[in-house]
Parts: C-alpha cells; structure tokens; sequence
C-alpha cells in the first residue's frame, strides 16, 4: 500500500468520527439557536397581541389558529394566577402556501395569560418552525458533500506534496533498483533541503561506500590469490613431472604420483578458469571493437574439426544473417569457444550440432544427454552436471559473466532432445 | 634462466639440463642484468617479477644494446598488455605459468632452432625428418601423410624424445587453452595410436610408449 493510501486512510478514518461528532453537536446548537430565536419572536408578537386586544372593548375569543396563529381563551383567575409563560413544541393542523390540505405542521407555541377588563385570558401563539427531519436531512447531505470534499482535497493535496516533498526519497529508490555493484559507480543523489531525507542519503552513500569497498577488495583478492597460486602450482606440477621420469618408480608409486599428478592438474584448469572469471568481472579486458560473430564461429569450427570428427557429429551452421557485436575480441573467443566446446564434449556419439546466427542471435544446440539441464544452475559457479567430475564447473559461469558485461542474455533450453544455448544481443 | 623462485629455477635446471643444454642462473634484477649485458646468451627465460626490479627493463636493457633475440618470458601473469609489451621490446615468445616442462623444452628448442636456421627448418631423429615449416615428415625420404594433430604430437615427441611426456601437456598442446576437458585423453590416445600405426607402417625406427599411464615417451626402436 502506498504512503499516499496510508495516510488517506488514516485521515478519513479520523475524520469521519469528527466530522459526526461536530455535525450532531452542530445540529443541537443550531437548533436550540433557532429555538430561542422563535421564542424572543413569539415574545414580540404576544406583546404586539395583547396591546392590540386591550384597545378592542370586546375580546375575540377565538380557539383556532387561523392567519392570525393565536387562539385567545377566557380562564379563570384561580388557574391564571398560578399560570407561567410556557414554550412548547407542539404540531398543529395548518395549510401552508403548498399544500392541498391542512396537514401537521411542527410549530413553536407560546402559552401566556394575561388580564384585560378584569378577566383572565389564555393566548397561545404558534410559530411554525423547519420540521427536524427536514433539518437533519439537509444538514446530513451537507456534511457528507463536506466530508468528500475534505476526502479528495487530503487526496489532491497530499498527492501533491508527496510529489512534490518526496521526490529526493523516490529519486533515491530508482537509483537504488538500477544500482548494480559490479559497475563500481558511485550513486548519484539529488539535492534535497529536507533533513530526513537528506539523512537517509548520507546513511546510503556511506553504506554504498562500504560495500563498493569490500566489493572490490573481494575482487581483486581472488585475482590476487589465482595469480599467487600459479608459481606455487607450477613448481609442484614440474617436479611430478621431472619425477615421473625417474625410472626406479615402482607401480604402486607410479599409480600414486600419477593420482597426485591429475589432481594438481585439475587444481590448475580451475585455477586458469577462477583467474579468467575474475579478470573478466574486473574489466581487465576493455579493447571494444566490432567483431563479426559468424568469423568467430566458423573459426572455432575449424579449430576443433578434429573432435567433430573424432566423435563422428555432424555439425551444421545456418546463419541467416551476419551478428555483429561490439566487444572485446578475447571475450569473443573465449564466450563462442566455450560453449562450442561444451556443444561438442557433452554430445554423445554420431550426435548433431547445429548453430544458428541471426542480427542479433546466437543459438548452439547440441544433441546430448536424454534430459533437460537445471536452468537455475547451470550458469552457477562450481554447478557440475552428473556427467564430468573433472570439469571446473567455471565454463558456462565465465559465458555468464562475458554476457552480463555486455549487458547481453543468454538463456538455455531443452527442446526436441537438443540442448539449445541461445544469447540475444541487442 | 632469471627467476626469483628457487623451486622453480631447479626444476627448469634440471629439465633442461635433461636435454644437455648449459644453464646460468640469476635470481635477482642486478644479477641477471649484468650476465646478460656481459655474455651472449642462445636463450633467456625471463621472469618478469622479480626482487630488486621488472624483467620488463631487463628486455628494454637488452633492446638498447642490440642484444633482443631470444628471449622467453616466464610469468604468472597472463595478462595481454604484458604479452605484448614483452613481444613489442623484441621478445620472441611468452610462456604462462603455470606450464609443462615439456613445453617448456619445445619452445626454448624452437627458439634456438630458429636462431641456427641453415637451409631448411627441419628435425631429424633416426630415420625420421620432420619439416616444420612445411609441416610434413619423410620416414626414409618416403612422404607420409599425417593429419594436423598428428604432426603436432610428432613434433612434441620430437623435440621432448626420450623424455616423459605427461597426457594433460599432450592435452594442452594440441587443445591449446580447452584442456579443461576429460574427453580429450581419449582423444590423445586415440591419435597417438593412429600415428603409431602410421609409424610401423612406415617403418619408422622409433616407437611411443606408454609411461606408468601418466604420459608417453618417444625413444628409438
């Protein structure tokens, strides 16, 4: 949920108890406003009545309200004297402007007394007042146009300022998902005067600080290291060799210099191809120039005739147009040779290779083993298939490396018993 | 032989010296900079980190006096630009570390060979003459047809003959960089046996072992 919704949510909730709660009180004061403004009226007109009644001689008992809206009623002196002025809230029959028929209408009464020619009279006075159902319906509407009002304008207003406040924040998140580490650039921040933000920027930059560090320490600590290893695994390797040729070696000796003398071997492949990886992921190789894939390939073809034959393949290149990349031409060779290589030492006997070269694809698929690779880990470091326990495993993560640093993709598939490397270059 | 890692300088001693080649060693920069201003050398290998300095003035050294040829530079480092500086200051070739004796041997032989070329470029051994510019081998003054790898094995057997020759440098040679493969023993073997039978039949006094399984060797029959 968005920071906007949040606090929308927050907001209406909040609002909604308040706006009710000031409506019902509204509504009471209004009312008892309006109250006391009928009554100082009813007030006015009882004093304007009985001035006029003690002019007449006669007095016009009267016990309906007509136009006039008072009904006069002689009483007697006992109940008089004790009699107060009383308001009250009571309906009546009348016939407003509107209507067809006299109805009930809700209306302010004032009951007084008062003496004219020594006799007491009862006058009672009506006001018609706004029935409450009426009120409270328009005051309701009223309230609720307000609320929505309130609603969308804490919408518009707040779409607004968090556009307009926290744009440093949102420029900061779109830096960071495009941030990739291995680019080793720094992070470019837009300036902000708020301090929240411009705190969290700090605390980022430092943080990014940090891991670039230890991101390049890391790097070029297993450069180093491969490098460091080679003297070392050159002179164990050269002394099995200058050993072997003594001739007083018994088998079983023989058997065990020869294991050591694979292993070593292998350490060695693994360490050429660790040494590779890392020069590749440290940008050591930058001479960008355009190559022509399809002279790569068939190149490579040539080059390794021999095993395509040794293991009786028939190889098979279409190439419906020319794929032109700009790279480095040893990226090149090493990313083609090495997945031809693998197209032929894991494809079995009298197998086929097909490779197929368009503007901007690549595709090498090769027949093989009856089942598809993991496609989640074949490009890992170290991923061995069931096949070759000799192999580094560092091959296709090398392909993976020289594609990413291209910004290029390559993607595998298991389709009509082939195995089908394809790389995309746009 | 200028290199600071004494392991590594006995073990190129001893190897060479296998193929009765005369071996002086420097172990420092100053060291190996005044033998090879005060002598002449067939071949140097030159490592290029060493104490006291880089191999690379060494080579610069050697450039202003006249005295460029025949330098193999040994490094730990496979990294181009020092190739081809190296290459670029007249040195003829550049070995990575770490590498099989045997190619090692073939191509300080190289170099040498290149060095004393009289007439043709050319190895004899027995009655076997392998020419390497036309890429061909006589048994008998008899033309026998070898296919690409199978001169390259020749070759190697050739110039490392009575020496052991292990399958991963067989491997590398003929694989070059992909030997990061198991299929390619078999491979080897498969085309060492073709060039044995392409050998007898030829008659060829020589004949390629197989060593403790490790590796072959080539002697005379």
């Amino acid at each position: 949920m968005k920071l906007l919704n949040h606090s929308v949510k927050y907001l209406s909730i909040a609002l909604l108890f308040l706006v009710t709660l000031w409506s019902i009180i509204f509504y009471f004061s209004m009312l008892s406003e309006i109250k006391n403004s009928l009554d100082e009226e009813l007030e006015n007109r009882k004093r304007l009545i009985i001035q006029n009644l003690w002019n007449d001689s006669q007095l016009p008992i009267k016990d309906t309200f007509d136009e006039n809206l008072y009904t006069l009623q002689q009483i007697s002196a006992e109940s008089a004297l004790t009699f107060k002025d009383e308001y009250s809230d009571v309906e009546i029959y009348m016939q407003d402007a509107d209507d067809s028929a006299p109805e009930l209408e809700p209306v302010r009464m004032l009951t007084t007394v008062f003496k004219a020619n020594d006799k007491y009279y009862q006058l009672k006075i009506v006001n018609p007042i706004i029935e409450q159902n009426d009120l409270i319906e328009a005051l309701f509407w009223n309230v609720a146009a307000l609320y929505i009002v309130l609603i969308l304008s804490i919408i518009y207003i707040n779409n607004f300022t968090l556009k307009k406040i926290w744009k440093p924040f949102y420029s900061l998140v779109s830096e960071l998902k495009s941030y990739q580490i291995d680019k080793l650039r720094p992070l470019t921040l837009e300036k902000t005067k708020i301090k929240e933000f411009e705190d969290l920027q700090q605390a980022v930059k430092l943080m990014n600080e940090h891991n670039l560090k230890a991101y390049t320490q890391q790097k070029t600590f297993i450069e180093n290291a491969s490098h460091e290893l080679q003297t070392p695994l050159a002179i164990a390797s050269n002394k099995l060799e200058l050993l072997f040729e003594n001739s007083s070696l018994d088998e079983s000796q023989a058997q065990k210099i020869t294991e050591t003398y694979q292993i070593l071997q292998r350490l060695i492949n693994f360490n050429k191809s660790l040494l590779l990886l890392s020069k590749i992921e440290n940008n050591q190789f930058s001479k960008i120039e355009n190559i022509n894939i399809n002279e790569i390939v068939s190149q490579n073809l040539i080059e390794l005739d021999d095993f395509i034959q040794y293991k009786t393949l028939t190889a098979e290149v279409n190439e419906e147009n020319t794929l032109s990349v700009m790279m480095d031409k040893t990226h090149a060779f090493i990313l083609i040779s090495n997945l031809i290589n693998n197209a032929i030492f894991h494809n079995i006997n009298n197998g086929s290779l097909k490779i197929f070269i368009d503007k901007h694809i690549l595709k090498i698929c090769n027949s093989g083993e009856s089942q598809a690779l993991d496609k989640h880990q074949i490009f890992n470091r170290f991923y061995k298939g069931k096949t070759s326990s000799k192999s580094t495993g560092l091959g296709l993560s090398i392909v993976k490396a020289i594609m990413e640093h291209y910004g290029a993709k390559i993607d595998y598939y298991y389709k009509d018993n082939h195995h089908c490397f394809e790389l995309i270059f746009d | 032989m200028i290199e600071d890692e004494q392991q590594l300088l006995n073990n190129i001693k001893e190897s060479l010296e296998k193929e009765n080649f005369l071996i002086e060693t420097a172990i420092d920069f100053d060291q190996a900079l005044e033998k090879v201003m005060l002598y002449d050398y067939d071949c140097i290998l030159l490592d290029i980190m060493l104490p006291k300095g880089n191999g690379i003035d060494i080579l610069k050294a050697l450039k202003e006096s006249g005295k460029t040829d025949n330098v193999i530079i040994i490094s730990a480092k496979n990294s181009l630009d020092d190739k081809l500086l190296g290459l670029e200051l007249g040195a003829d070739d550049y070995l990575t570390k770490p590498f099989h004796l045997a190619e090692l041997t073939a191509r300080v032989k190289a170099i040498i060979r290149r060095k004393n070329l009289k007439g043709s470029n050319s190895i004899k051994f027995q009655n076997l003459t392998l020419n390497i510019d036309e890429r061909s081998l006589m048994v008998n003054n008899n033309p026998i047809h070898l296919n690409r790898k199978e001169f390259d094995l020749l070759y190697y057997f050739m110039v490392n003959k009575n020496r052991l020759i292990t399958k991963s440098a067989l491997a590398e040679f003929v694989w070059g960089d992909h030997s990061d493969n198991s299929d390619n023993f078999d491979y080897v073997y498969y085309q060492i046996k073709n060039l044995r039978k392409k050998l007898n039949k030829a008659k060829a006094s020589i004949s390629i072992e197989a060593v403790y399984g490790v590796g072959y060797k080539l002697t005379e029959l």
